[in-house]
């Protein structure tokens, strides 16, 4: 497979009144050509703002204190500011947002925020390729469309004209940052399904964080894991939900609704990202832990595809 | 097993209107539901935003004002009735918000709060409120050190315990959850919904569980009901209404949830479109322009629901 996207040991902090939030610690991610990688973890584990450094748009307060996001080969922390919104910033990396509604301006038509967007992102584009694409994201009667403005249209009908938008660059990777949030289970699977084939026929890469796992069974080829900040582990879909060898992913599947079960909850809290325990993170409420999980494990392949970063890892 | 509380024929209208302030039309977010909640049982109530599985929840706690029906609590009817009549009976008829802990006032001590409803509602001493106090914290399982500290001293979680001990210092009969685990993590979710088995089980409740989220219903109600754009269009026991799922609706809400390690569901789609707006409903069955069954008899007529225990509104279930 060929490397599309790599993070190496980025850490990043935010300041806050009351200290340094260190929200990432040394996380790491890899996205190969043409692959859908879910990045799936509990609120606060970081996945928002990995998806934002990629992207180069983490707030003022950020601070990165060290690691890399190597993109076809180069460093995009090491890229002068003009370049990245030139050539990498919605054009080879797009963005699929949470709520399509606060994207758009609600003041503007659809079609007039669609010609901005080719006007600075997709210049190569005609009218031809924006019906193409409104036609390949199921909007009825795409001419008319254009004419409406945002609020004219259903939560399902503007994130797919969100994801038609951000095809039009023909970028190489899009982010998608929980699309299907907000979305009934009906309108979802459609979304999903829409993203899924026209990704797939393109070749393009998906980054698609999530905090539910069944919409991660879905549509990943590869599922991530982060906790607090760090990653935990990264497998092939199969092996992700049969064959998880960290003790926090375990438990995060086990902690999913069983119809003939009992309710498993993991004990504990999530820790402070201001006083962050030592080593790995989930050691404080890891059955597994011992001395040596106060410092970081390094990674493991116990199987081809399959990394985990664990000193005990369930076999 | 007798009803707890039952709805009949309720209907709860919002009115539509134009820039100009004048009604051009209605939103029938309750539309003509009859439903039973049996004492002791958690019924499920789903459905997707907009069903007006909320509409109906705060309908029967007295936040919307119904247009017609009943509703029957412990066997007075409570529909229309204003807040001082509604009193007496309301202490055992409680609401629980989404996050229960985001309520709490962030200047007044736990133990204060635990004590204003008893205030409120009961003749009870002070050492009789304290005595009841304690035992609801230990019942939450807290510490009675908390209650000398003031909300942000503790924990979310920590938190949403206190919201639902000050809901059941009032020993109410019949709690109504409304989307309670809507935005919560799955180890977060599993941590509340143990919660709420226990206090079950310690003080005898009976839930009306509002969720969006079909395996969450599953794992807590023993009977399910799913509303679709005001109505009840199937009720039934959990496993039957999961297991055989009679109306069409149902099965495609079903087979839109994804399943891991089962198929994938965004293989083989079933339910086509979107719900039509509240506004402008389909002639006869609701359900009819996205129905896979939809026959001229289904535009002509609208299915009533059948008869329990595993009723569905439908004319071909």
């Amino acid at each position: 497979m060929v490397e599309l996207l790599a993070v190496e040991d980025l850490t990043v902090g935010f300041h806050t009144d009351a200290g340094l939030a260190q929200v990432l610690d040394g996380a790491g991610l890899r996205i190969d050509a043409g692959e859908v990688v879910g990045l799936v973890g509990e609120s606060g584990c970081g996945k928002t703002t990995l998806a934002r450094a990629i992207l180069g748009v983490l707030a003022p307060a950020a601070r990165i204190g060290g690691g890399i996001i190597r993109f076809k080969g180069e460093d995009l922390l090491q890229q002068d500011a003009a370049r990245l919104s030139r050539d990498i910033r919605g054009r080879a990396i797009t963005f699929i947002p949470q709520d399509p509604y606060g994207s758009f301006n609600p003041l503007f038509t659809v079609g007039a925020q669609i010609r901005d967007l080719v006007r600075w992102k997709a210049p190569r584009a005609g009218r031809e390729r924006v019906m193409e694409l409104l036609r390949a994201v199921q909007i009825p009667e795409p001419e008319r469309a254009l004419e409406k403005l945002p609020h004219e249209f259903s939560g399902g009908q503007r994130q797919r004209l969100m994801i038609a938008m951000a095809l039009l660059p023909e970028p190489d990777l899009i982010i998608a940052d929980e699309p299907t949030t907000a979305l009934d289970v009906t309108i979802q699977a459609q979304i999903l399904k829409l993203l899924r084939d026209l990704v797939k026929d393109r070749g393009i890469s998906v980054l698609f964080t999530t905090h539910d796992l069944g919409t991660a069974w879905e549509i990943c080829d590869r599922v991530s894991v982060l906790y607090a900040g760090q990653d935990m582990e990264a497998a092939p879909t199969a092996s992700f939900f049969a064959a998880a060898a960290h003790p926090y992913t375990r438990a995060l599947l086990l902690s999913l609704p069983d119809p003939e079960g009992d309710i498993r909850d993991i004990p504990g809290e999530v820790p402070s990202l201001l006083e962050p325990p030592s080593g790995c993170r989930f050691h404080p409420r890891c059955g597994r832990a011992s001395e040596a999980c106060r410092s970081r494990p390094p990674r493991r392949e116990p199987a081809p595809g399959h990394l985990v970063r664990c000193h005990h890892p369930v076999a | 097993m007798n009803p707890l509380l039952s709805l009949r024929g309720l209907e709860t209208r919002f009115p539509v209107r134009n820039a100009f302030g004048l009604r051009t039309g209605w939103v029938r977010a309750v539309d003509h539901v009859t439903l039973h909640v049996m004492a002791g049982e958690t019924l499920g109530l789903v459905g997707e935003s907009g069903c007006g599985k909320s509409s109906l929840a705060k309908t029967i706690i007295g936040i919307n004002r119904p247009q017609a029906g009943e509703i029957l609590f412990d066997g007075h009817d409570i529909a229309g009735l204003h807040a001082g009549e509604r009193r007496a009976v309301a202490r055992e008829l409680q609401y629980v918000y989404q996050d229960p802990g985001a309520s709490l006032d962030p200047r007044w001590k736990i133990g204060s709060l635990l004590e204003e409803p008893l205030k409120i509602h009961t003749a009870l001493s002070p050492a009789e409120r304290r005595r009841r106090v304690v035992e609801i914290l230990r019942a939450v399982g807290l510490p009675e050190a908390h209650l000398e500290r003031y909300p942000h001293e503790i924990s979310g979680g920590q938190q949403r315990r206190v919201g639902l001990a000050r809901i059941l210092t009032l020993r109410p009969k019949l709690v109504i959850l409304d989307e309670p685990t809507s935005g919560l993590d799955v180890s977060v979710q599993a941590t509340v919904l143990k919660l709420f088995r226990e206090l079950r089980d310690v003080f005898a409740l009976t839930y009306l569980f509002v969720s969006h989220d079909l395996s969450v219903v599953r794992l807590m109600c023993e009977r399910v009901a799913v509303m679709y754009l005001g109505r009840v269009v199937e009720v039934g026991p959990t496993a039957q209404v999961f297991d055989a799922p009679r109306h069409p609706y149902t099965r495609a809400l079903l087979s839109a949830l994804p399943r891991i390690g089962g198929r994938r569901v965004t293989d083989d789609l079933k339910v086509a479109g979107e719900p039509p707006s509240p506004t402008d409903l389909p002639q006869g069955c609701r359900f009819r322009p996205r129905c896979p069954l939809a026959a001229e008899r289904c535009a002509a007529e609208e299915p009533a629901l059948g008869t329990e225990p595993h009723a569905a509104a439908c004319h071909f279930a």
